[in-house]
């Protein structure tokens, strides 16, 4: 009941919250800027805009792709919230992901296609990190299971104890890739949330209208999935592991900003050395201290 | 239903421009006008736009490049012309090379006079601008409704 409750308050809710959450993210970086910034609502009423407004397709795929995006989004994160097996839901992601590409490479935009390639090496550099982070669930509630391990979600977020105290490790280098998939400077090679970038608008440049407002929505569910994961960390069977877990979300999401605002973009091979890096060494280290100590 | 004027993101195209003027719309950006307040965003991708900021006059070689990007811009539109150079082609105006305002190549809704525009001036235009896009937006939204209609 409660799992089914979950997905049902994922969906109504999730993009609202995640919305509100990029409204105050722009009205923080205006005030770090020293600008008054927009409205909390702006999100709101820029996808509100985009729908009324007239779509320019380049051919009828592009809705069908863009909404398969929005659909697997959703699908991901209603996989997340009733609880089932994380492998599944975060395969769901990727495919999502496939579909941005997908939509990115139906135009024959240079900008739009070289957007394409920088998202599908943003996989790259993420994907590692998100199977250890899955891996590493399983082996933290094998250990406080006392040896039965699970990959579902409602079992992580059912231990007797946060799965944060056994995967410091993984957690850093979960947040690490976050930055990549929030498509936060320094890493917001392939789109960027920011006006204006050297490749136009990348993935979404040839997007417009409806098509771009589904994308839109999409990332808000996107991120409202990526923050649960976040919270996942944190939960445990004790009710005070809840508020625990959302204050931990937001202040993931605070810090997201911060970095946001404070570092320039880099090139795609420092990303990808850079993420590899920090799979390798906080993911894989804490790995091995699962297996040998414990 | 949704008020464009609450989120206008705009297209700036730098025509013959001497860049005293495109120094002035990006002032607009800069924290002591802060024209993202008004939820404006400077898109630089014609798709996106709602507005079209142009500075400097029209001659042959860029007369086609404004057509298109305004061609690429999805309905409902505006144009705004930013400096006395895209009013009517400015101290430019007698130059071989210079046809004139932006008006010889698609129909501009606001013109914004000075040399160079100022920021005050610009968003004052842009504002206006926003007024004729709330119009254009109804009689968008109409003209949809008709097409359903037939349909
Ligand atoms: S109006 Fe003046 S400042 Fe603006 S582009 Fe023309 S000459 Fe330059």
């Amino acid at each position: 009941m409660l799992r089914v409750l979950s997905a049902v308050l994922y969906i109504v809710f999730g993009a609202l919250i995640a919305g509100l959450l990029a409204g105050i993210d722009r009205k923080l970086s205006a005030r770090f800027q020293g600008r008054r910034g927009p409205s909390v609502f702006q999100p709101f009423y820029d996808v509100a805009k985009l729908f009324s407004k007239e779509t320019l397709a380049l051919n009828h795929g592009q809705f069908v792709i863009a909404f398969s995006f929005l659909l697997l989004m959703v699908l991901t994160g209603v996989l997340f919230f009733a609880g089932v097996d994380i492998l599944l839901v975060f395969l769901s992601l990727s495919t999502a992901a496939m579909f941005l590409v997908f939509a990115a490479t139906s135009s024959n935009s240079a900008m739009s296609t070289m957007g394409a390639q920088r998202e599908m090496m943003q996989m790259l550099a993420y994907e590692p990190m998100v199977l250890i982070t899955a891996v590493g669930f399983y082996m933290s509630t094998q250990i406080t299971n006392g040896g039965k391990g699970s990959f579902k979600v409602i079992d992580i977020a059912m231990s007797d104890v946060p799965s944060i105290v056994y995967l410091p490790g993984i957690f850093l280098g979960f947040l690490f890739i976050l930055t990549i998939k929030f498509r936060k400077s320094p890493f917001d090679i392939s789109t960027s949330h920011h006006a204006h970038q050297e490749l136009v608008k990348g993935v979404t440049t040839d997007l417009s209208g409806r098509n771009l407002g589904m994308i839109e929505i999409a990332h808000w569910y996107e991120n409202a999935f990526l923050l649960g994961v976040v919270a996942l960390f944190f939960l445990s069977n004790d009710w005070w592991s809840i508020p625990l877990a959302v204050g931990a979300a937001i202040v993931v999401y605070f810090l997201e900003t911060v970095i946001d605002n404070i570092s320039a973009r880099v090139k795609w091979e420092l990303m990808v050395k850079l993420a590899w890096g920090v799979t390798i060494v906080c993911g894989g280290l804490n790995l091995l201290v699962l297996e040998y100590i414990f | 239903m949704a008020k464009i004027t609450k989120s206008p993101w705009l297209l700036h195209y730098d025509g013959s421009s001497c860049n005293g003027c495109d120094i002035e719309v990006l002032a607009c950006l800069t924290p002591v006008y802060d024209v993202e307040r008004f939820g404006i965003i400077n898109t630089g991708n014609p798709k996106h736009a709602d507005i079209f900021l142009v500075t400097g006059g029209i001659n042959e070689k860029n007369k086609a490049v404004v057509k298109q990007l305004y061609d690429q811009m999805p309905e409902p539109k505006v144009v705004v012309a930013v400096g006395i150079c895209a009013c009517n082609g400015g101290v430019f105006k007698d130059a071989y090379n210079i046809i004139g305002g932006v008006d010889k190549a698609i129909p501009v809704d606001v013109y914004v006079p000075g040399c160079a525009a100022r920021p005050e001036a610009i968003i004052d235009g842009v504002v206006k601008a926003l007024g004729v896009l709330d119009e254009k937006q109804k009689a968008f939204k109409e003209a949809k409704k008709k097409k359903g209609a037939e349909k």
